[in-house]
């Protein structure tokens, strides 16, 4: 749900946004689709308007949090990006190490998205009985799980 | 519906109360069933652990408890697989033992010092009443009606399909994985319906739990992916989804990975796969559909939907490579086998000579579930009639389920919660439909409880007027729906009841019958009626645990591995945990191999005793002799020259082991070892092999090599010990035929072909 934002943002981190995501799915290549089509799809506008008007209205939109939201999740998106090409280029020796590192911003970026799901406004229909506090509190919570393993995993 | 229709004392706060009040009793009984049904064993027995399997899950939870949990998580076993060793840390699932052992230190810190086979063989029976009471949650989330969750809890609580695996005494993962199966479904639905983190990481935790109790977690890991995969494909994907699954999939697959045994699998097989898969195509999907909500452009998103499908494709066809590539491993022979019913007898021996493997005859669905696998599909349509996000669940589930079950036996069991769970769902719509005492009214006013009856709808009703007042065709006006006479209320509803009770008194019976004879003591009736006892097993057991040294090698056949390690506290060469088939393969070539080649063999491997299972005096069919074929097959895996099947069959295809028997099989160490004296049981020429009811030949097998060390009482359990080397370094054959005076009077002088002296 999450990286559209990034995406309409800058060009740079969506390509690692969904590299990011991708490669879970088994490959990084179908990353460079996904920043074509959505310019070449637009038609009449030249591809640079279109960003820069959803970029706009991105700004205009998005309340302050979110905003905060979704800089954490480009920072995870970087964070992970990173592992992902140290791994690459000097070889996985302690495979767990990778794993929990990677898995730790993985599992971050998704319960933050996750959050940022259920806080935005437009989703409040869904979530009938998830409060935003309750949900930071789920958003903790999870958290905390998440990191425990990690650690634990990491050895 | 039954709700709204009842009467004045079930209304309002006390009737709150007084339902809850009832439907904690309820809950208590259903546990109290499921509990005692399963302690037939227990009561005409003793209390002692049954199986196989479950002997060295006993072993292994009493080094937990003797050494603590760090030496538990580091065990390296030495007394089995004799030369190579077991490291049980990193081979088992240890969620089992570790559950009986905090029961254990959690009862002595009450100060209720109970022995730890107690507890071990009391596992299940307590674990069961837990998934009644997993079952009524999760059922509840399934349907408004207020008795399915207690009608699915009732039949899970005694269906035999569950029972089979969890009487007391069968301290076997089972006991607590169905639990933790059917609970983790629970918060899986619960966290779809929800849409909350918590949900989400309390899903994932117990799926943690599950991983670490049993191998069948890859059901679930599976049967989540595949729910939200129909779900996307259905159109319904929506934030909820996002949140729960992507929560569960990513602490669940940590917490996965934390167990030794399971280590980097979840990125590495093909199991796995799905799991992945489904978790990268929900972050496109949510960022597509994010994206058409921001951009009102109709062509964009058909575009993306298109993208989606794309990377889908692609991402599709990266796995198949990296699976061809080997970079992830692919499907187990294990889980290939389901697949390929063929493919097990073909090329894995091992698995295909396990009973529990082999295909589902029909009667068994009948004997395990009664009357529940006829209310099953009605369930699963009823789950159609109203198709929410955990409809599909019950229906994915139950087809997924369904086809496992009939490929293998043993996964009935995961059968057995779905099938109760759908019954459930089925006999509570009868059971509401049919309960109600109030009749529905007459049509003209039919459309204001239309919602209350059965199938009415409100259109029905205003169009059934119109034709009264025309008068028209009979055949022209609706049909009236709903049920008014007391007379088919009754009669629907006391024919159910009939059912019901039917399907306790077939529930009880078949456990009582079926389902609780412990296979360590086999029980028989004497003429009179009276019970009679055959214990041949304990008896050699503690006959090796007491007179063999404390590290004397014992070779069996692999079933009796875990007993041998557990009851006779002996070294042996190979157990249930078939994880090295060529070592499995010596021992089955020791015993199907001629004496002078099996001699070497036992020398490498330093077996200083054999044991072997006899039935044939007795009419006890599981004997080594029975399962002497498969040992014949799996040794012809690997030395194909060295041992073939065929050689074992008579001209006419006929396995003999009298007269006909061929040559190889007369040779055989096994076929020695079994009726080795077996004639002077009898009167000369009498001998009966009850078994396989045949009369055996005149004279008996000689055994040079090794010796007859013990024998039980009804001739079940042999053991022999293996003889040393020859003082004067003769072969045993010789020296065996110079012990018994074969030796020629005639001396003859001349030189036989001698050899030159090398050293």
């Amino acid at each position: 749900m999450a990286p559209k934002r990034s995406n309409a943002r800058e060009s740079t981190p969506s390509t690692t946004a969904t590299s990011q995501i991708s490669t879970p799915a088994a490959t990084s290549t179908p990353s460079v689709p996904v920043k074509s089509t959505p310019k070449s799809s637009s038609g009449n506008l030249s591809p640079q308007e279109v960003a820069l008007s959803i970029w706009q209205n991105y700004l205009d939109t998005t309340p302050q949090r979110t905003k905060l939201i979704d800089v954490f999740m480009t920072f995870l998106v970087v964070v992970g990006a990173l592992q992902f090409v140290y791994c690459v280029i000097a070889g996985n020796y302690p495979f767990n190490a990778f794993l929990s590192g990677f898995s730790a911003t993985v599992g971050q970026f998704v319960l933050t998205a996750s959050l940022r799901i259920q806080t935005n406004t437009e989703n409040k229909a869904e979530f009938t009985s998830v409060s935003p506090e309750r949900a930071f509190a789920d958003y903790v919570f999870g958290s905390l799980i998440l990191h425990f393993f990690c650690v634990n995993f990491i050895n | 519906m039954t709700a709204a229709t009842s009467d004045s004392l079930l209304k309002k706060s006390t009737g709150r109360n007084t339902r809850g009040l009832l439907r904690l009793v309820i809950l208590c009984t259903i546990a109290a069933a499921a509990v005692a049904s399963r302690l037939f064993s227990v009561i005409r027995f003793e209390s002692i652990i049954h199986e196989f399997d479950p002997w060295f899950n006993f072993r292994a939870t009493k080094y937990l408890v003797a050494n603590g949990f760090y030496d538990f998580w580091d065990w390296f076993d030495d007394r089995t697989w004799h030369p190579l060793g077991r490291v049980t840390g990193g081979t088992l699932y240890p969620g089992l033992m570790v559950t009986s052992g905090i029961i254990w230190h959690a009862l002595r810190a009450l100060t209720l010092p109970v022995d730890i086979r107690n507890i071990c063989v009391l596992l299940a029976p307590g674990f069961s009443g837990l998934t009644a009471f997993a079952t009524y949650l999760f059922t509840n989330e399934m349907t408004t009606s207020p008795s399915a969750g207690l009608l699915a809890a009732v039949f899970m609580g005694i269906a035999p399909g569950y029972i089979s695996r969890s009487v007391a005494g069968s301290y076997d993962n089972e006991a607590i994985a169905i639990f933790l199966l059917v609970f983790t479904f629970y918060l899986w639905i619960k966290a779809l319906k929800v849409g909350s983190v918590f949900w989400g990481a309390l899903c994932a935790l117990f799926y943690g739990y599950m991983v670490s109790a049993w191998g069948g977690y890859v059901f679930i890991t599976n049967l989540i992916p595949l729910h939200v995969f129909v779900l996307v494909c259905m159109g319904r994907f929506s934030p909820r989804l996002y949140v729960s699954y992507t929560t569960w999939y990513a602490i669940g697959t940590l917490a996965s990975m934390q167990i030794p045994f399971v280590g980097f699998l979840p990125i590495r097989s093909s199991e796995h796969m799905s799991a992945l898969g489904v978790f990268g195509l929900l972050q496109l999907v949510g960022f597509v559909e994010f994206v058409r909500a921001a951009i009102p452009s109709k062509q964009f998103g058909t575009l993306l939907r298109g993208f989606v499908l794309l990377v889908f494709a692609i991402s599709l066809f990266g796995l198949v490579t990296l699976t061809f590539a080997g970079v992830i491993a692919p499907w187990t022979g294990r889980f290939y086998s389901l697949w390929d019913t063929g493919y097990a007898k073909i090329h894995i021996p091992i698995i295909a000579s396990v009973s529990e493997h082999q295909p589902t005859a029909w009667p068994a669905f009948f004997f395990d579930l009664n009357m529940l696998i006829w209310l099953f599909p009605a369930g699963v349509y009823l789950c159609f009639l109203k198709l929410n996000d955990e409809q599909v669940f019950v229906v994915v589930y139950s087809i997924l389920a369904s086809y496992f079950s009939g490929v293998m036996v043993r996964l009935m069991l995961t059968l057995t919660p779905v099938v109760c769970v759908s019954a459930a769902l089925a006999m509570s719509y009868i059971l509401d439909s049919y309960l109600t005492v109030k009749s529905p009214e007459t049509p003209e006013s039919v459309s204001s409880t239309a919602d209350s009856s059965v199938s009415g709808n409100g259109s029905t009703a205003s169009a059934k007027k119109a034709a009264k007042q025309e008068g028209g065709l009979r055949a022209n006006r609706q049909p009236l729906v709903g049920i008014y006479t007391l007379f088919s209320k009754i009669s629907v509803v006391s024919a159910m009841t009939a059912y019901l009770l039917i399907f306790v008194a077939h529930c009880t019976w078949v456990t009582s019958n079926a389902y609780s004879s412990p296979s360590v003591v086999l029980a028989s009736r004497l003429p009179d009626g009276s019970q009679h006892i055959i214990d041949d097993y304990r008896e050699a057991y503690q006959w090796l645990r007491q007179n063999t040294a404390e590290d004397a090698k014992i070779m069996s056949w692999w079933d009796y591995g875990y007993q041998i390690g557990g009851m006779a506290d002996r070294p042996t060469l190979v157990d249930n945990n078939t994880w090295n088939n060529t070592h499995i393969a010596t021992v089955g070539k020791a015993m199907s191999s001629k004496e002078e080649v099996s001699y070497p063999i036992m020398r490498q491997h330093e077996v200083d005793y054999v044991l072997v299972v006899f039935g044939g005096l007795l009419g006890y069919s599981g004997d080594d002799i029975n399962k002497f074929l498969w040992m014949v097959r799996i040794a012809e895996g690997i030395w194909p020259d060295e041992v073939k099947e065929r050689n074992f069959f008579t001209d006419r295809g006929e396995y003999a082991v009298d007269d006909r028997a061929t040559q190889t099989m007369k040779d055989s160490l096994m076929y020695k070892m079994s009726y080795y004296n077996y004639n002077s049981l009898f009167p000369p020429g009498q001998a009966t092999d009850r078994v396989r009811g045949v009369k055996m030949p005149e004279v008996g097998p000689v055994l040079n090599t090794v010796e007859e060390a013990f024998t039980s009482e009804n001739w079940i359990i042999r053991i022999y010990k293996v003889k040393d080397l020859d003082n004067v370094g003769r072969d045993h054959a010789s020296a065996a035929s110079f012990e018994r005076g074969n030796k020629k009077k005639k001396v003859t002088k001349r030189r036989g072909p001698k050899v030159l002296r090398v050293e």
